[in-house]
């Protein structure tokens, strides 16, 4: 192959001048670093969030009761797991959940305590470390057991095993039963700092959660619902059924919340994709640039080897010698420099995933690097071919000439 | 890969009028500067023979150099003929003028013009490149032609490395490297002092008694000696043209 020839010419020449090619390719080895470091913190950070988001559930409503509304009862979880009236409902947990002080010994903490039915842990994906989660029969017998969340359980306990242990929330004394796994996720809401325990003890024994029509009210309900296609119909209809047991009128608002997960998906989905797009046009930006510089570059390199161009012209180089020449040279200049960009990009991108303190990785996808290649391939043919025309037109008598 | 890609029809027509290597009839170039004419060469009728050793001499801008530029197919006449080991010049593709170039012409030049940063080896491979040659058997060809000029022991020395006079030889390596028929010096010893450029004469010397054809323009007396013909130009006209024998 005759373009082998003149990807081994091109080398020679960037080899014995190795000061200049470093300056030429330094625009494309920034630019593609620059396009993969940025796709690859929108990758990171999107696949981070999405991790963050699935842990929680995706097929997952979250009914909340507004501040003061205390309308929310164990009768609506009732009612909505009834599977003649809400076919589309796996099941409801209901959830009592306060702020208090609990303390070990000398460690005082202040923590959210979460009262629910056992089913919360497989709704919510928790799991539990050490011990186990609590069972029907305690939340029957209003049991003071408490599960607790890894770093709360570490704050308590210090490194000793926390499980049979004691601890007072508010002035009620509780036993540990067990302790959840890290669970890493600081966007939402971390459940490593919080407590687990009964709905009833935390109803009763602990906080004393107001009454509506008889029943005890509840701060929110998890939702699981089977099928994560019909989220959108589940969501109306559980609308529906709480705005009818809690006797609004068509005019009055709603005295809850309800918060999709499917729906964040979605939004979390449409903004790292705009990231991306954003990341990825800096990138692109930067790219070009160094495509400019490259340009500027290789038209110096043309005239400072006006000389070169002669001779090679005296000792039977054709039109197309020369033109193959300073393109090939262009061309394997930003291949170079995009494969530095790219090892450039790997190294950092292994090197922050090393910081345990960074919240997401920097994933670098194959597409990325051949688009980012690709580019820089064609940054080098765009901007290789004005200067290698350039030098064909020269004349080899002024060139030889030239000094 | 094509090794010596051109066809053997140059050889042929060179082999058959035998006798001359370079034949001009009535050869003229007309600068335009405006309105202003510049007749550099002015009807030159000359042909030089299959070995002969020629010192074209003149004084500054008597068209010396344009008609090294015709000679070596850098550049076509206005008028007149000119034909290269019988192929006319007028008749040539811009490609068949660079591949005649690099398979019968070597230029030698008073600057050297080699390439910088780039070992002596690799310099005499660049003509070889464009003749298709490459890899071992350019290295080769590049070797042998480095000792034909006696700097066998400086291949891997670049330019900044090697004396004057060795640079020059580099670049008389790199002129024979593709064998070809005629070499062409431009003021050869002009950059150098006069004991190696007494050493790169003798070398010319050597090339010729081994056959091959040499133009060698130059303005100094001593170098001129050397060759066994000289052809003397005035303003685009031939005034003199004198074998040594015949004086
Ligand atoms: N490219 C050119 N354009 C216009 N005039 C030129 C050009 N090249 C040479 N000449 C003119 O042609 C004449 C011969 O020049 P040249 O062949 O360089 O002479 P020499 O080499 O003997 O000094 C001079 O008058 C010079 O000015
Ligand atoms: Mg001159």
């Amino acid at each position: 192959m005759t373009l082998f020839r003149y990807g081994w010419l091109s080398l020679q020449s960037i080899l014995a001048n190795k000061m200049r090619s470093l300056l030429t390719m330094l625009g494309v080895i920034i630019g593609v670093a620059a396009v993969l470091i940025t796709l690859g913190i929108g990758a990171g950070a999107s696949a981070s969030i999405t991790a963050d988001i699935e842990s929680q559930g995706t097929n997952l409503l979250t009914v909340t009761a507004m501040n003061g509304a205390n309308t929310l009862t164990l009768g609506d979880a009732a009612m909505l797991e009834d599977r003649q009236l809400h076919p589309e409902i796996d099941s409801v947990v209901p959830e009592y959940t306060a702020q208090a002080a609990v303390a070990a010994g000398e460690n005082n903490e202040s923590a959210q305590i979460v009262g629910a039915s056992p089913e919360y842990a497989v709704v919510r994906n928790l799991e539990v470390a050490q011990g186990s989660f609590f069972t029907a029969a305690e939340v029957e017998s209003q049991a003071t057991v408490a599960v607790l969340g890894a770093t709360l359980a570490q704050d308590l306990f210090g490194s000793s095993d926390a499980v049979g242990r004691q601890f007072r929330i508010g002035n009620q004394p509780m036993t540990v039963i067990g302790v959840l796994k890290e669970s890493g996720g600081a966007g939402f809401g971390s459940n490593d700092s919080r407590v687990f325990a009964p709905l009833s003890t935390v109803q009763g024994r602990l906080f004393a959660a107001p009454r509506y029509r008889g029943d005890l009210t509840l701060t929110g309900l998890s939702i699981a619902v089977g099928d994560s296609t019909l989220m959108d119909t589940a969501e109306k209809r559980v609308e529906e059924t709480l705005r009818l047991r809690h006797a609004l009128n068509a005019d009055d608002d709603n005295d809850f919340s309800i918060f999709n997960q499917a729906s964040l998906l979605d939004i979390a989905g449409s903004v790292t994709t705009t990231l991306s797009i954003f990341f990825g046009s800096i990138g692109a930006v930067s790219l070009l640039v160094g495509g400019i510089g490259i340009m500027n570059i290789m038209l110096v390199a043309v005239t400072e080897r006006t000389k070169e161009i002669g001779l090679r012209r005296a000792v039977g180089a054709r039109d197309r010698d020369i033109l193959l020449q300073f393109l090939i040279e262009a061309l394997v200049l930003c291949l170079l420099g995009g494969a530095i960009g790219a090892s450039i990009s790997y190294g950092l991108g292994g090197l922050v995933g090393l910081f345990p303190a960074m919240p997401f990785e920097i994933i670098i996808s194959g597409e990325a690097l051949a688009l980012a290649l690709g580019v820089s391939t064609a940054t080098g043919f765009i901007f290789g071919l004005y200067p290698a025309l350039r030098a064909t037109r020269l004349d080899p008598i002024e060139a030889l000439r030239y000094e | 890969m094509q090794a010596l890609e051109y066809p053997a029809e140059s050889a042929n027509s060179a082999a058959e009028p035998g006798k001359w290597v370079i034949e001009a009839e009535a050869l003229s170039k007309v600068y335009k500067m405006g309105d202003e004419e510049v007749r550099a060469l002015d009807g030159i009728s000359i042909a030089i023979a299959r070995g002969e050793y020629v010192a074209i001499v003149g004084a500054s801008g008597s068209g010396k150099s344009t008609l090294m530029n015709i000679i070596g197919l850098l550049d076509r006449p206005t008028s007149g003929v000119f034909r290269l080991a019988g192929a006319d010049a007028n008749s040539l593709s811009r490609d068949r003028m660079a591949q005649l170039r690099n398979r019968e012409i070597g230029f030698v030049f008073q600057r050297f013009n080699l390439l910088p940063r780039t070992s002596a080896q690799r310099q005499v491979e660049v003509p070889l490149f464009y003749a298709g040659v490459t890899g071992q058997p350019a290295a080769a060809r590049a070797r042998e032609a480095l000792e034909r000029v006696g700097l066998s022991k400086r291949i891997h020395h670049r330019p900044d490395e090697l004396s004057g006079g060795q640079q020059q030889r580099v670049a008389i390596a790199r002129a024979l490297v593709t064998n070809p028929s005629i070499i062409l010096a431009d003021e050869p010893t002009g950059a150098l002092d006069s004991k190696t450029g007494a050493e790169v004469m003798a070398l010319f010397d050597d090339l010729n008694q081994q056959g091959l054809t040499l133009i060698v323009v130059t303005h100094d007396g001593h170098v001129a000696r050397h060759a066994s013909r000289q052809i003397t130009l005035s303003d685009g006209v031939v005034v003199e043209d004198t074998k040594a024998g015949a004086q």
